[in-house]
């Protein structure tokens, strides 16, 4: 479809379809879900970082009035040794076990060790207190590199590195090392004029949703299960439950609430399959629901990563060398994201040279999980943060080196794939030209000020996809798709089907329905929703066309190539008389063969990568170290804006991450391993108070892998933010930034010792 | 378990009875008790303002006032917040705008943005950036919300002329 075609719908912002009951408090999220009969769920977790557990005794909290079934790792089916394909990519089976109860050992203060389902939720704390549980501390590693050396306490004794594909020999910390390697390293290095290599460190953090993780279980007579959660993928909780419990998928309904944020935190279970054991022990439906606490110790942060990154460029600017160390923190068990951030940490650039080495390293944190675009923000840190100095030292403005070594159609990334059409060009030059990056920065007595920019990128993802749409009498279709819906897709997948059909957007009712009503739909990530879902509502679209000329052709006696459909009207080409609104046909429907129903499931490829370039103005008061952001805007190629307010909630929403995660997030850590901060007033995500307003920039380079040109928006705009922002103060106060959170503290430091390296 | 006591509050406009503990929370009431769900949990402990109410005119986070407490008293809370004839100017603004991605905060976001533009109808930007600082919201980025607050204090002076 050529993409200068006028769209009716597409572009526009109709209000979204699950607006009115998300204003008014009627939306359903996971924790509002009651059943007859139903008990409350609650987790006893580890108070020690690293310890072998010698006994478990939960005789006293079975023994409290109101304690209705205790569970522990003894009432989940041995995993055994196994990989399994579960939604987001394989999972090791006896991991994920025990990260739910754990078994023989803790990895991590904070990891559920028991369960207790009662009347309500106090006396299922109280019951908590009576479970006694001996533990055996061991030593506890907390930081990646010390995780890496030899002699350092081991959290597997069954863990061997897999390094370069071979079998390590012995016990490690490290998972995995791997490779990217595209030319001759060190050909690219001779090649330099100026070379810059910097070391960096960047935190913990947390995906911070406001809503806490819930499930509400029941068990059947039958055997069946019923699962109500918050998730961002319905048959993957299926799959995973199934796993872990030995269920067949098809005895287990997972019925997706609304739900409260996740940003790839709500992916892995956690508490859904506790939630079944204890349903099944107490005979009565259980509700599990995570405190705040529980969510920042138990659940998925996204990693703190030592990363080292060496590039070089030409005296005329043109990158010639790139080399990066990245090693994150996998928490308690392998898979960090690491490979992701390899895939992406010099993506925005077309370099002839480059290396990188990958480590997966296990350290007793919680395990970590995807949080927008994982391993990339870590990445882009460095990165943009090294390119900047090589424009300060060829004085060459940050935005014309970048148009000079910008990835476009046709370079090679690293890690294989030749990019197709991409807008990493159109967004430095429309940043260029934007009035921020014209205005002249005043400075301010002791408030320091300065002007950073960055680039970023994400690769997106596709996977599988369905939808149904069932043609209504009064002209309306009904549109049934499984992907949860975190930030209004619902809206952009129906405006896609609206516009295919020639309909208006709120002619669409789309709804999210559970396992058993909706075709396989692969989960609410890597920015694939609007992409993917939005693809299948389009086909199930093109099927109801195709069915409505069929049956317009039999109802006015013509053979179906003599009708067309266009604009939402069916017509014959023969008899301009014979004509019919898409309302004027539905309504015919009943009476002559039925109702129309389209059905599409689909697995795209076409995939189009998110590109972004940022620029920030921040002031820095040199006394306290507090960086204020003054101005930021956000440019972006968003490929096709099927509903440009939700694109732009999205680049702001995930700026103002970047944002966090740059200057004030963090998980502090005692040395026991004990995070110190497990709170909303402690871990300090931004409050509106500390924001500006955050200008998207919405630049159209459309996908060609898609019908309407859509890429994937959501996770690319976390990416560049802490760069942009150290580069900001670097511009500031003359001090490069090598340590994320660029807290206050931090700053003062820096400012004092001369360099930012902790 | 501890004895529940009799509660006879004014909830949303209409006298409310209900049995609850001593330990529970006026969060856990209105959920538990009384099913108004529209009132969410964020985290229990007043830092996210997902929870918020009015108490007697006063804005409150629900999770930090005790079930008993509430005793004579009269609370609104997101479900009272639409009237029969429609949405207050505030959620039809929230919905123009776009000013909810996921939803979890916008009830006690639209509960707060009340309280203030009842007060100071004519607050500017700043002043809603402070007064709207106790609310947590991380999908948005906040400006979507800003925005609608401002519109909706401009549909609402403009009404009251």
């Amino acid at each position: 479809m050529s993409t200068s075609t006028p769209f009716k719908v597409i572009g526009t912002r109709p209000i979204r379809h699950d607006g009115v009951d998300k204003v008014t408090g009627r939306a359903v999220y996971g924790a509002d879900v009651y059943l007859p009969g139903m008990v409350h769920g609650r987790l006893l977790r580890s108070p020690v970082a690293h310890a072998r557990i010698k006994s478990i005794d939960t005789s006293a909290a079975e023994a409290l009035p109101g304690v209705e079934a205790v569970a522990t790792s003894a009432d989940l089916p041995d995993p055994g040794d196994r990989i399994a394909e579960l939604g987001e990519g394989a999972i090791n089976v006896r991991h994920l076990s025990s990260n739910c109860l754990a078994r023989g050992k803790v990895l991590y203060k904070g990891q559920p060790v028991a369960a207790v389902a009662a009347v309500s939720p106090h006396v299922a704390e109280e019951a908590l207190k009576l479970i006694k549980v001996e533990y055996e501390t061991l030593p506890v590693v907390i930081d990646v590199r010390a995780a890496m050396q030899d002699g350092a306490p081991l959290l597997h004794d069954d863990l061997r590195t897999e390094s370069l594909g071979k079998p390590g020999d012995k016990p490690s910390n490290i998972a995995k090392h791997f490779q990217f390697q595209k030319g001759e390293i060190e050909q690219g290095f001779k090649e330099a004029a100026v070379t810059v290599e910097r070391e960096f460190h960047t935190a913990t953090v947390h995906q911070g949703y406001i809503e806490p993780h819930n499930a509400t279980a029941q068990w059947n007579a039958d055997g069946t299960v019923t699962l109500w959660c918050s998730t961002q993928g319905s048959f993957s909780v299926r799959a995973q439950v199934g796993e872990l419990l030995g269920i067949p998928i098809s005895r287990i309904r997972v019925v997706p609430q609304e739900i409260g944020g996740g940003f790839g935190g709500k992916i892995r279970v956690y508490l859904e399959p506790v939630a079944v054991v204890l349903a099944r022990k107490a005979g009565r439906p259980v509700k599990v629901v995570m405190s705040r606490a529980d969510v920042f110790e138990g659940t998925g942060p996204t990693p703190g990563s030592y990363i080292k990154v060496k590039m070089a460029a030409d005296a005329s600017g043109r990158l010639t060398a790139a080399q990066a160390y990245m090693a994150y923190e996998a928490g308690a068990f392998p898979g960090s994201p690491v490979n992701m951030g390899a895939m992406c940490v010099f993506a925005c650039y077309d370099i002839p040279h480059v290396l990188v080495d990958g480590y997966d390293v296990v350290v007793n944190k919680p395990a970590t999980s995807a949080y927008r675009a994982p391993g990339a923000t870590n990445a882009a840190f460095a990165t943009e943060t090294v390119i900047d100095e090589i424009c300060e030292k060829l004085k060459i403005d940050p935005l014309d080196f970048r148009l000079k070594n910008g990835a476009k159609e046709g370079t090679r990334r690293a890690d294989g794939p030749v990019f197709p059409r991409i807008g990493m060009i159109e967004t430095v030059e429309v940043a260029q030209k934007h009035p921020h990056y014209k205005q002249v920065l005043q400075t301010n007595g002791q408030h320091k000020r300065g002007r950073g920019v960055a680039s970023g990128f994400w690769f997106n993802c596709g996977l599988k996809s369905s939808a149904t749409a069932s043609v209504n009498a009064d002209g309306s279709v009904s549109l049934v798709e499984g992907s949860t819906d975190i930030g209004g897709s619902r809206t952009s997948i129906a405006m896609q089907l609206a516009e295919a059909l020639g309909i208006r957007a709120e002619d669409v009712r789309p709804i999210v329905a559970d396992t058993d009503s909706v075709p396989y739909c692969d989960v609410t990530g890597g920015s694939r929703v609007t992409f993917a879902t939005g693809w299948a509502a389009y086909e199930a679209a093109q099927d109801i066309k195709r069915q409505m000329v069929q049956r317009a052709a039999t109802i006015w006696g013509v053979p179906a190539d003599q009708v067309v459909y266009e604009d939402g009207t069916i017509r014959s080409t023969s008899d301009p008389a014979k004509k019919l609104t898409f309302a004027e046909l539905a309504a015919k429907l009943h009476a002559t063969g039925g109702t129309i129903v389209g059905r599409a499931s689909v697995d795209p490829t076409g995939v189009g990568g998110g590109l972004a370039t940022h620029i920030v103005d921040v002031e820095v008061d040199t006394d306290t170290g507090k960086v204020t952001i003054l101005r930021y805007t956000a440019v972006q190629d968003v490929g096709k804006a099927i509903h440009p307010s939700y694109v732009e909630g999205q680049i702001q929403g995930g700026a103002v991450q970047g944002i966090g995660w740059a200057l004030n997030e963090e998980y502090i850590y005692n040395d026991k391993g004990e995070m110190t901060n497990a709170s909303f007033l402690d871990y300090r995500m931004p409050t509106c108070l500390d924001l500006p307003m955050i200008e998207p920039v919405l630049v159209e380079v459309a996908n060609p892998g898609h019908p309407y040109g859509v890429r994937g928006v959501g996770e690319v705009p976390i990416v560049p933010p802490p760069a942009a922002i150290a580069n900001a103060i670097y511009r500031a106060i003359g001090v490069r930034m090598q340590t994320l959170p660029m807290s206050p503290g931090r700053i003062v430091k820096a400012l004092h010792n001369g360099n930012g390296k902790s | 378990m501890s004895k529940k006591v009799h509660i006879t509050a004014t909830i949303n406009g209409r006298e409310t009875e209900f049995l609850c503990e001593p330990r529970q929370s006026l969060l856990e009431v209105l959920r538990d008790e009384l099913r108004l769900t529209g009132t969410k949990e964020g985290c229990n402990n007043g830092n996210c303002g997902a929870c918020n109410v009015m108490l007697e005119g006063r804005l409150v986070n629900s999770c930090l006032v005790l079930g008993v407490e509430v005793q004579g008293k009269e609370v609104t809370t997101i479900e009272g917040v639409a009237s029969k004839d429609g949405l207050h100017p505030l959620q039809q603004k929230f919905l123009e705008n776009a000013a909810l991605q996921c939803g979890i905060c916008t009830p006690g976001f639209i509960v707060a943005a009340k309280a203030l533009i009842e007060q100071k109808p004519k607050a500017n930007e700043q002043q809603i950036r402070h007064y709207l600082a106790g609310n947590l919201c991380r999908c948005t980025g906040y400006d979507k919300i800003v925005r609608a607050v401002q519109d909706a204090a401009k549909e609402c002076a403009g009404k009251a002329k």
